[in-house]
């Protein structure tokens, strides 16, 4: 079968790899129908995240027909067609138990080095780092879904795959940074970065009763979907970002803030983030972390900031002292994917949201390297990039 | 003139060239730094070694700063005044006896400058426009105010997502709408 493949930093080939087949009794066996190429994927495209390896398929935002079971798996057949969280939960363990799916305590079979690393292991994730158990991801024509059993979310007919893909990942996780929020119909909601994940952050609070909503970014076109959703842009290249959310809040600040941007926070003119740049050139410091310094100190005090952005390692100089004293409440972590997903469906299925709005590029599995190059540079009003696997004429897909 | 706004991505050469820039930054100023006594004799500047040796601080840091950001216009332009600087300092020091050095000196600044104005002028070109118009991408069947709130109607967010009702914020008597309580 096709697949995309990383073989290193910026270089990820379309490839022909063996298929996959059942190694457990619970697994199923997907044949990708479509895909999508996360922000997070950009973290293993710009060598950022360690423990990859030559050859290992990527993606974690797919779903497809499920074309064979394992001989536990009571809950798919043959011809489901499914959305699969990025989350391997085994529905089993405390944690899974508890609703926490995000740090399931079995699924991740690299379960050692995540526990030297972290203190304690989180979930496996598909085609990711191999400190999350290194499973082959779905940017291919076929994928293995261990603990098919668990986490897959049966789709009814009458949805569209574009409908329904996000429901894997970025929908739910734009859900939870805003559930996070704990919003108030008086609070002011800021969110940092126009992606996929921010605008889903930015409908979610809408959704939720957010007095306003403020998006801060840099690119036209993201801004400009952020102002259809209903926030506020502020354009970072054209004004203090300080002085317009001050503005705008009568002095007082956000009451919550959200970072869907995470460990590469552009590079500004600020000294901070100059500074995260040389000690990350020095490798004296993993992640970016701008956006966060930024949230503390402007956050109202009382606050809550919401970090679904993905960090990975050590970050410096967190003003610490600020968070503290102001009383603020940070809450964070990879998206419990499968505490959302029914009631998300269900929010597709009444036409509350129509998830599909972000998409602006939909190619053929043998264009995504060169889609990975496109997303990264923000080219061509890129936002999101959904792969067709089976080839683009054969689903209709339209760009 | 150095075309430096053709290429694969707009800009690409011109942020090649700010990079080389840096490193040369770097590298000059590690020799007028760290050989203060050298570099001053080579651009007849003798018996001035404090000033080259800031000099020498100046270009590190400018290279460094060009070199760690993702915008290095600002940092190209301070490069451009550094040459203006450095132009100036030459034609005060040059005296009868070091004219031909200092000459020389001021001949190879001025052809950096001249890159460095070229460099600039590249990345200070505006910021492209919107390719594409996403204002119609709202996501949702009606505009966001008649949204706002839409599903607060069916919605409870977990307990281990709300704040504990005893930490919570008392409601204002003036508040417009009052808080809800889970």
């Amino acid at each position: 079968m096709k697949a995309l493949c990383w073989h290193g930093k910026h270089d990820v080939r379309c490839e022909t790899v063996p298929d996959p087949t059942i190694e457990h009794p619970r697994d199923a066996i997907i044949k990708v129908s479509s895909c999508a190429i996360c922000g997070s994927d950009l973290h293993l495209f710009d060598g950022f995240m360690p423990g990859m390896e030559s050859g290992d398929i990527l993606g974690h935002e797919f779903m497809g027909e499920v074309v064979e079971v394992g001989a536990d798996n009571r809950k798919l057949k043959v011809g489901d067609r499914v959305v699969v969280p990025f989350t391997i939960c085994c529905g089993e363990c405390e944690q899974c138990r508890r609703g926490n799916f995000s740090v399931c305590e079995r699924s991740n079979r690299n379960k050692d080095v995540a526990d030297k690393v972290f203190g304690h292991t989180t979930a496996g994730l598909f085609g990711y780092t191999h400190m999350t158990g290194g499973y082959a991801g779905g940017q291919a024509e076929y994928v293995r879904v261990p603990y098919a059993d668990v986490a897959p979310v049966k789709i009814p007919d009458g949805l569209t795959d574009e409908q329904v893909l996000f429901l894997g990942d970025i929908f739910p996780t734009g859900w939870q940074a805003a559930v996070q929020c704990d919003i108030e119909p008086t609070d002011t909601v800021a969110i940092w970065g126009a992606g996929p994940v921010g605008q889903f952050a930015i409908r979610s609070a809408i959704l939720l009763g957010a007095k306003q909503v403020i998006c801060i970014d840099n690119i036209p076109e993201r801004l400009s979907m952020a102002r259809a959703g209903g926030a506020i842009t502020i354009n970072f290249d054209e004004e203090s970002v300080l002085e317009r959310l001050k503005d705008l809040t009568d002095g007082k600040g956000p009451e919550k803030c959200i970072d869907s941007v995470g460990m590469e926070a552009h590079v500004t003119r600020s000294i901070d983030s100059i500074y995260d740049r040389a000690k990350q050139a020095l490798m004296l410091e993993s992640d970016r972390p701008h956006v966060l310094r930024e949230m503390i100190y402007v956050c109202r005090p009382g606050g809550i900031l919401s970090v679904p952005g993905v960090y990975g390692g050590l970050v410096d100089k967190i003003p610490f002292g600020a968070l503290m004293n102001k009383g603020l409440t940070l809450r964070t972590g990879q998206t419990h994917v499968n505490r959302w997903t029914d009631d998300l469906l269900h929010r597709i299925q009444i036409g509350q949201i129509d998830p599909s709005f972000v998409i602006t590029h939909t190619v053929d599995l043998d264009d995504g390297p060169e889609m990975y190059k496109t997303f990264r540079d923000k080219e061509d009003g890129c936002i999101k990039v959904v792969l067709k696997p089976q080839g683009i004429q054969s689903q209709g897909a339209s760009a | 003139m150095m075309n430096l706004e053709s290429g694969s991505r707009p800009g690409q050469r011109a942020g090649k060239l700010a990079r080389a820039l840096g490193w040369f930054s770097i590298g000059l100023g590690a020799a007028e730094f760290l050989a203060p006594r050298v570099t001053a004799r080579a651009v007849g500047m003798r018996g001035s070694e404090g000033v080259v040796k800031a000099y020498g601080a100046r270009e590190i840091a400018t290279g460094v700063a060009i070199l760690a950001t993702k915008n290095p216009t600002p940092f190209v332009w301070g490069r451009v005044l550094g040459d203006v600087l450095d132009l100036a300092t030459l034609g005060v020091h040059a005296r009868r006896g070091t004219a031909m050095k200092a000459g020389l000196a001021i001949a190879a600044v001025a052809g950096v400058a001249a890159l460095d104005v070229a460099c600039a002028k590249a990345l200070s070109k505006k910021p492209r426009e919107a390719v594409r118009d996403y204002s119609d991408r709202r996501g949702m069947p009606k505009p966001a105010d008649e949204m706002r709130g839409a599903a607060r109607a069916d919605f409870e967010a977990p307990r281990d997502m709300r704040i504990p009702a005893a930490l919570r914020p008392y409601p204002l008597l003036n508040d417009e709408v009052q808080p809800t309580r889970h």
